[in-house]
């Protein structure tokens, strides 16, 4: 990985008041405290910083900055492990390669000085804006070259960033997440440097360590003077802090205290969740409505009451809730006190730790964790411990079975253990057409395997009532389409009881 | 329920049945522990003060005695659990004692039986006072010597099957035990048999039957049929149902009475039988469903015959475990609980079936499909629901086939699991429900409320928690209960129906570790692993670019394999490929478009005739990696190759003119230029693995191992032993046949013993990994070999230098990585791969065996369950 910064001689255009004219390019050597005659190499935790100048005269100076990453060193090291250790992707990455967090730590420890401004042989050079081109190859660019430039140019940059291909041998690919990134412009060299110390891991969108709290604080340093005011300056702090709430939150308190300014919109709700990262099953926001700030309750909200009441009406003491996940639902049905008897379902055992958690079983009483229950269970395979309850749940869990394997579900749902009462809710694939950017047919999650029109749900249902003696009903709900297609509300359930004279 | 006195110096034998639970019944002091010590096995006996002391640490301690009888219970009732004779070893005066431990048995189905220890009061008292441990007041002796004399008289109506009362001490001293098998246990019998279904009164089928078998039939002088006996001494065994509804229900009789009697037939009782000895014994019954056509027929015959009838019917057994309890035969079936087992339900549920409670809409009780759930190693071969076909399920055969409603009596050659049937002559009674499903009907709607089940239904608790899996290579194998936890979610969520998952590929170690500059490994140390296995020849096969496929494909579409491995509902209803995770390969028509041309090739080949195959199980790799692995390649290697493309160029540039400028960078310009060609290399390495394909277009499939076939109906064939050539040329038989779709594995043979054949190999490798190629697997020539430390390894793969940039990262070839990347630990991949590799075998050894989905899918979940153990990704 790389960066070259080059200045060349001149009086900064427009700018002459603030600070002295560059007469010698080579001044880059005294601003930067390296000594444009001689290589430097620098051990740092995150590989080895080599400094050097492929050019130094007087009309024009360059330093580069090569950072040798050990790829093998990456990897048997713990903090730069990844999430998984025993996942492939760490062998081979592009960190040795790519401008990240690792050349913006290289350069903050390179040029600690620099950055601070601070240049006892050159202060009033230092103190005001020189004429700078840098260049950043391999950039990883999250959001492409237009983020590049909405992040740099309110900075005074003139940025020229050119999409590196995915491999030009296979034109279809198109773009890589790489651009070629040259910035140009009359800047304090202390500021060029912080602009790219926070800029290069927030464009990346990663960082090689884990974002502690510290990171607020040199958030804060880096960005002194020009993070406040910068447009996308909210984006900038949830990316830089690895997006948790918490720091984000603290640093934008932070801020608005020190420049008096009004609090940022609140538009950091859907920051809980990396963009990377699946939203919950279904939850797609309702269109026209950002999901944030309105007053409505959100489809999930108002799914999971549905089912709710759907449970009372048919007056369930006991339920299952088969596919319980992190446990939204069970939570809610755990509140009430007219169930008696909870029991949460999962296929994966780290989505029950985690309702275990949101649950609070750990604290809970005895006759609390006798009432709510978790056990790992799969949906294709008989399970008697779900058997016995008054009423079953399967809320937004039959689309993520393939569906040669639905029949199997059906088994060991409606004719193994045949509760009173089954609750199925999926989404409605038809009102799909209201949400902007789901193409038609196109899937509201990732592992959905299917999303069904009305008549389709109900043709399921309809067969599966009468194979296994169940009555069945259906409802809408969310948000009625009252538009001239009448495409029906976002999620559809459906609602088998079994006629209580031909229980066992 | 007899109380059984003998006075004088005759030494009593006390009879108790083989399983049971023996509760001995007597006052502290009276030798209670001393006689369970003597008369029984180290184990058996349980007693109340060895718990007392287990829960308190004093077996005095009275106040521990709540506790001390709930461990006693566990502990009895997990012997019972195991069909093991206990002896509960406590004073027992008390009914109540008693009531828990009579229902103790009963919920075990075993039978009761009490010991009464009767010593006087005064010994009872003289040998408390001479135990220096014991603290038992005299008078704590007479009340119970109290209450023990109040039970005596109540003992034999508590439930005990059996009350012996010993009195005084030298009677006590000389008894002894005798244990006694029970009725239905037949286990000495080995056949070998032919299980007979119901045959409801249908003489003419039965003696056609019979005759088929092989049986020579015997008149009495007026011609009918009185006994039937078989020249190779096999024995019939009648499930039950003899009479009722059919023409001659007495010729029946007559027929089986007299096999039974001259010991050329065993018979259980049905629930026709049973409900003939209550009419024929006066009681009163309602006469329905045929009765009154056997009590009409039996109207005819003489009285004698009817008592003779009656006796031979209520003295039959209702179940039988035979054949050292590899077989049980019961009119209804038995769930393996069950089994060998004495009690009300027992018999009522040998008899009549567990049913629900619940009637259909014919008004007929539902029955509950406990064969579904029977996971025992017992064949269970019965009758009573009348089925169109006689079907395994769950190594449980009903042979119900419905003669007298029309259909067929069916029997079962055991051990050769051979079904012969013969057709009804006519409909003799017309059933209540359809017994033939209603073509019309939808199949399982047909069914009503009747809780119509698969039988493939699998259970959690089939893979679910710590199990072990035992194989025919490698015996027991267990899986961790963290490892299943996690393959329960993979299978569950994203792979095929287990029908369809006759197999789950093993992974590879690679060879060990190469110590020559500038490589991790080489075919050197391959070839001198398998020598050092004792091992002649091995075969090196080209390792091919892709992704591993396991194909099963039938012959025929929806044909009865199909069905049967529930492929009839995939697309193109002949099979299923599959990633070696399990998930589908394809979907849609691209699925089917792949079966049918494999189907079509193994025609073209030959080799459905050779194999004598309905069905073929086949190992493969499937090319490109870019088919199935297009994502990855673009996110990770294209990604990497491109920010490495982006980056050296200019880094070089930078060097470059500051070395003109005479700064001294050091080594670093050649540093730098060494990892711009290596990572030039390493895109040259991951662009191998993608071409564009469309549908089927462009995928390859590159067969290398038969691993089962079959016929259509359930048994067939595995090929472990067959040896690689022949494997390969079934391979290279199909490319033949479909050379665009087939893809040859080029191969070459290496004598371990010839140098110039090892150099030979080892020559073969360069040359193929150098243009490119991503290595070569190299196995034991002969397949499947055992070497002097067990089971060798099934292969061994030796990757190319190139190929290894994508695993190890570009730059891997600098020496100074390779010295770090060298130290990787072979031990536990190795392992992995010997024990996934004898589940993988022992799963298609079951799917031939014809065993039941829940054993087969047992082994291929132990492999998934494997591959999540947590090993190093790059080995």
């Amino acid at each position: 990985m790389l960066v070259t910064l080059t200045t060349t001689a001149g009086a900064p255009a427009g700018s002459v008041e603030h600070g002295a004219p560059l007469t010698d390019a080579t001044d880059l050597g005294y601003l930067l405290h390296k000594h444009p005659a001689r290589a430097q190499s620098f051990d740092l935790p995150v590989g080895t910083a080599h400094v050097f100048y492929p050019e130094a005269d007087a009309a024009r100076c360059t330093v580069a900055l090569l950072l040798e990453v050990d790829p093998v060193g990456i990897v048997r090291n713990k903090r730069f492990g990844g999430r998984d250790a025993f996942s492939l992707a760490q062998y081979v990455n592009d960190r040795p390669y790519a401008a990240s967090s690792m050349l913006a730590v290289a350069l903050g420890a390179v040029f600690r000085t620099a950055m601070t401004g601070r240049c006892d042989a050159r202060q009033a050079l230092a103190d005001g804006p020189v004429p700078l081109e840098i260049h950043v190859p391999a950039l990883p660019c999250r959001g492409g070259a237009r983020l590049a430039e909405h992040l740099f140019e309110p900075l005074g940059w003139t940025v020229d960033a050119t999409p590196e291909p995915l491999d030009p041998t296979v034109p279809e690919w198109g773009d890589s997440r790489y651009v070629d990134l040259r910035l140009t412009g009359t800047v304090r060299l202390a500021d060029a440097l912080r602009h790219l110390y926070v800029l290069l891991p927030v464009l990346d969108d990663a960082k090689h360590y884990w974002v502690t709290g510290d990171e607020v604080d040199k958030l804060l340093r880096a960005g002194e003077g020009w993070l406040a005011a910068h447009p996308e300056r909210d984006q900038i702090m949830r990316r830089y802090l690895a997006h948790q709430r918490r720091y984000v939150e603290d640093a934008t308190d932070r801020l608005v205290t020190l420049d008096g300014g009004a609090a940022p919109e609140d538009g950091t709700a859907e920051d809980g969740v990396r963009p990377d990262e699946a939203p919950a099953a279904g939850d797609v926001p309702a269109p026209g409505s950002d999901a944030v700030g309105t007053t409505a309750p959100t489809l999930a909200r108002q799914r999971a009451e549905a089912v709710i009441a759907a449970l009372h009406e048919v007056g369930a003491r006991s339920v299952v809730d088969l596919g319980c996940g992190e446990g939204a639902l069970l939570r809610l049905l755990a509140a009430d006190r007219r169930f008696t008897r909870l029991l949460g379902t999962d296929v994966a055992v780290r989505e029950l730790e985690k309702a275990a958690t949101r649950l609070r079983l750990e604290d809970a009483s005895d006759a609390e964790r006798e009432r709510v229950r978790l056990v790992q269970s799969s949906l294709t395979y008989r399970d008697e411990r779900i058997a016995g309850f008054d009423a079953a749940v399967l809320m937004e869990v039959i689309e993520h079975v393939d569906p040669p394997r639905l029949g199997a579900l059906e088994r060991v749902v409606f004719a193994e253990a045949r509760p009173g009462t089954v609750v199925v809710t999926t989404p409605n694939v038809e009102y799909n057409a209201l949400y902007p950017g789901l193409e038609e047919r196109g899937h509201r999650h990732a592992d959905h395997r299917f999303e069904w029109t009305r008549a389709e749900l109900q043709a399921w249902a309809d067969g599966v009532a009468h194979r296994h003696g169940y009555a069945v009903s259906f409802r809408d709900v969310g948000p009625q389409d009252v538009g001239p297609r009448a495409l029906g509300a976002p999620t559809q359930m459906a609602l088998f009881t079994r006629p209580t004279e031909a229980r066992a | 329920m007899t109380e059984q006195h003998v006075t004088g110096a005759e030494p009593r034998v006390l009879s108790v049945p083989e399983l049971s639970l023996v509760v001995l019944v007597g006052v502290s002091g009276s030798g209670k522990s001393t006689f369970a010590r003597e008369r029984f096995r180290p184990f058996e006996a349980v007693s109340s003060d060895f718990c007392r002391g287990l829960v308190s640490g004093d077996v005095n301690d009275q106040s521990a005695t709540a506790a001390a009888f709930e461990v006693l219970e566990t502990i009895v009732s997990k012997r019972l659990e195991a069909g093991r004779l206990t002896v509960v070893d406590a004073t027992n005066v008390q009914p109540a004692a008693r009531r828990n431990l009579v229902a103790l048995a009963r919920a075990h189905d075993v039978l009761p039986v009490a010991i009464v220890l009767d010593v006087p009061e005064s010994v009872a008292i003289e040998r408390n006072r001479s135990r220096p441990d014991r603290d038992v007041g005299d008078h704590v002796v007479g009340r119970q010597r109290q209450a023990l004399r109040a039970s005596l008289k109540s003992l034999n109506r508590e439930g005990f099957r059996k009350v012996h009362v010993l009195r005084g001490v030298d009677e006590i001293a000389h008894a002894t035990i005798s244990r006694e098998p029970l009725l239905n246990d037949l286990r000495d019998q080995t056949g070998p048999f032919d299980a007979i279904g119901d045959v409801h009164g249908c003489r003419a089928e039965l003696e056609a039957l019979l005759t088929e078998l092989g049986y020579v039939i015997e008149r009495d002088e007026a011609g009918r049929p009185v006994d039937a006996a078989h020249p190779e001494g096999r024995r019939a065994i009648f499930l039950g149902d003899l009479v009722d509804r059919g023409p001659d229900s007495p010729g029946v009789l007559r027929l089986v009475m007299g096999m039974v009697r001259a010991g050329h037939a065993l018979a259980v009782p049905g629930n026709h039988e049973h409900k003939l000895v209550r009419a024929l014994s006066g009681r009163n019954v309602t006469v329905s469903h045929g009765l009154e056509t056997t009590l009409a027929q039996l109207a005819e015959e003489p009285e004698e015959f009817r008592q003779d009838v009656e006796t031979f019917c209520r003295e039959l057994v209702s179940h039988l475990v035979l054949d050292g309890g590899r077989l049980v035969v019961a009119h209804a079936g038995l769930k393996e609980s069950y089994h060998g087992r004495a009690s009300g339900r027992v018999r009522s549920f040998a008899l009549y079936g567990d049913t629900t409670g619940e009637t259909d809409e014919f008004g007929l009780p539902v029955r509950y499909p406990w064969a579904n759930e029977y996971r025992g190693q017992a064949v269970v071969l019965y009758g009573h629901t009348p089925t169109p076909a006689a079907e395994w399920v769950n190594n449980t055969m009903c042979l119900d086939t419905g003669v007298v409603f029309g259909g067929k009596l069916s029997a079962l050659r055991y051990p050769e699991k051979e079904l012969v049937a013969v057709p009804a002559a006519e409909v003799y009674y017309e059933p209540a429900r359809p017994f033939l499903p209603d073509p019309g009907a939808d199949a399982e709607g047909a069914g009503g409320a009747l809780p119509q089940r698969d039988p493939d239904v699998l259970d959690v608790t089939d893979v679910l928690g710590r199990r072990s899996v035992v194989t025919g290579t490698r015996g027991r194998i267990t899986i961790p209960e963290e490892n299943a936890a996690g393959a329960l979610e993979v299978m569950s969520r994203f792979a095929v129906d287990p029908r369809a998952l006759l197999y789950l590929p093993p992974t590879m170690s690679p060879v060990a570790t190469s110590g020559r500059p500038g490589y991790l490994e080489r075919p050197e140390d391959a070839f001198a692993a398998y020598a050092s296995d004792a091992v002649g020849q091995v075969v090196c096969e080209e390792k091919h670019m892709g992704s591993r496929a396991v194909v099963l494909v039938c012959r025929e579409a929806y044909g009865a394999p199909a069905r049967r491995f529930g492929v009839d509902v995939q697309p193109g209803g002949r099979g299923v490929a599959h990633t070696r995770t399990g998930r589908p390969l394809f979907s849609g028509p691209t699925a089917a478009a792949l079966l049918e041309r494999v189907a079509k090739a193994l025609d073209g080949a030959g080799v459905w005739d050779e194999l004598g195959a309905d069905w073929v199980l086949l190992d493969a790799e499937i090319l490109p990696w870019s088919a199935k692995a297009d994502q990855l390649i673009r996110d990770q290697y294209a990604s990497v190759g491109a920010a490495a493309r982006a980056v050296m160029p200019p880094a070089l540039a930078a060097l470059d003119a500051a070395v003109a400028r005479g700064v001294d960078v050091g080594d670093l310009r050649a540093r730098t230029a060494s990892r711009a060609e290596d990572t030039a290399r390493y895109t040259q390495a991951y662009r191998r693995y993608h071409w564009p394909v469309d549908g089927l277009d462009g995928v390859q499939l590159a067969p290398f191992q038969v691993l089962a076939s079959g016929p259509g109906e359930p048994g067939g064939q595995t090929y472990a032993t067959r040896d690689h050539l022949w494997h390969l040329g079934i391979a290279d038989r199909l490319v033949e046949a479909d050379p665009v779709l087939f893809r040859p594995t080029r191969r070459l043979v290496v004598d371990l013993a010839d140098d110039a054949s090892r150099t030979q190999g080892v020559r073969w490798w360069e040359e193929m990994t150098e243009a490119g190629g991503e290595g070569m697997v190299v196995k034991p020539l002969a397949n499947l070999v055992r070497g002097l430390k067990g089971l060798v390894q099934p292969g061994l793969k030796v990757r190319g230098r190139e190929y290894l940039r994508i695993i190890y990262g570009p730059e891997y070839t600098q020496e100074h990585h390779l010295d770090r990347l060298r130290v990787r630990s072979l031990g536990r991949k190795q392992s992995l791969a010997l024990r996934e590799y004898a589940l993988g075998l022992e799963a298609v050894e079951r799917v031939v065996a014809g065993e039941p989905p829940w054993r087969v899918h047992e082994a291929v979940f132990a492999v998934l369950a494997l591959e999540s153990e947590p090993v190093d990704p790059r080995l």
